[in-house]
């Protein structure tokens, strides 16, 4: 297994598309699929996806599931406890966590919504693959958007 | 002597071991988080304030409570499934992957019975605790 990915960090693409073999004389076929390796491929919103949901899976894994023990544990607490809950919370710089947070949390649903449709089979054509990647992103950050700006400007007008 | 080749003893199993049963529990709690966390924004948005005294009302009562304890469980449950395969794929270190799957089991179940803990006192004490 070793061996093989070592092989596989010496294959680049050469300037036309061609593949070299860096250090072995082994033939390769260049016309033969590769193991999907982050510096062979070319880069596309499907990768991108792919690895915003586990960085946003594990951030809200770690941040979320802290802050659901910390809400309902001051709640159990009592008035004392909840209120300086709030204020830790509603502190204007304590956005720095929450607005991540929400993003996380819409772009996760968005792509583990995607990847539903993809365990069923479907979505794979390259042109339906690249445009739904690209509309969870976006998606994503809308829904941060108009989260945010019914919070901090809707909820007072 | 067995007549299994070594590719049907492997076939289905996975870097984890354990074949298609984590992927299945990864989808069904997602589909459990995805529903109570809808849940929890809808109540949340019609609960006439957040101040103290109005959330525990809520969770007093077994519309409020009973969800929320699902919601702990399913929302734990699904991040101890999915930091297992981000574990999985990029711990190669045998001995560091028993280390982190560990952490995550423990810590995760840590997390829920703290949870779970503080909505049962609400659900019990209410305001009058």
């Amino acid at each position: 297994m070793r061996g093989l990915q070592h092989a596989a960090f010496g294959l680049k693409a050469g300037p036309e598309g061609s593949l070299a073999l860096k250090g072995s004389s082994m033939h390769r076929n260049p016309s033969r699929p590769l193991s999907p390796h982050l510096t062979i491929w070319k880069w596309g919103p499907h990768m991108l996806v792919s690895i915003l949901h586990r960085v946003t899976g594990a951030g809200l894994a770690v941040a979320g599931g802290a802050a659901l023990v910390w809400w309902l544990l001051a709640i159990a607490d009592g008035p004392d406890a909840y209120a300086s809950f709030v204020e830790w919370t509603t502190w204007k710089w304590s956005l720095i966590v929450w607005i991540p947070l929400t993003w996380a949390l819409f772009q996760h649903t968005l792509s583990g919504l995607r990847h539903f449709v993809m365990d069923i089979g479907a979505g794979y054509e390259l042109p339906v693959n690249k445009f739904w990647a690209t509309m969870t992103v976006v998606g994503a950050v809308l829904l941060t958007a108009l989260l945010w700006a019914w919070i901090l400007f809707g909820r007072e007008a | 002597m067995t007549m299994e080749t070594p590719l049907a003893r492997v076939r289905g199993l996975g870097a984890a071991g354990a074949g298609a049963h984590h992927w299945w529990l990864e989808r069904s709690t997602s589909i459990a988080t995805l529903l109570l966390l809808v849940w929890l924004a809808v109540s949340l948005l019609r609960l006439p304030s957040l101040d103290h005294f109005t959330l525990v009302q809520w969770l007093s009562g077994p519309l409020g409570a009973v969800p929320m304890l699902l919601l702990v469980v399913s929302v734990f449950w699904h991040l101890k499934l999915g930091l297992q395969v981000v574990v999985e794929d990029y711990v190669h270190d045998e001995g560091g992957k028993l280390f982190w799957i560990l952490v995550i089991n423990f810590l995760s179940v840590l997390g829920a019975a703290l949870a779970l803990f503080a909505v049962l006192k609400i659900a019990f004490t209410g305001n009058a605790g």
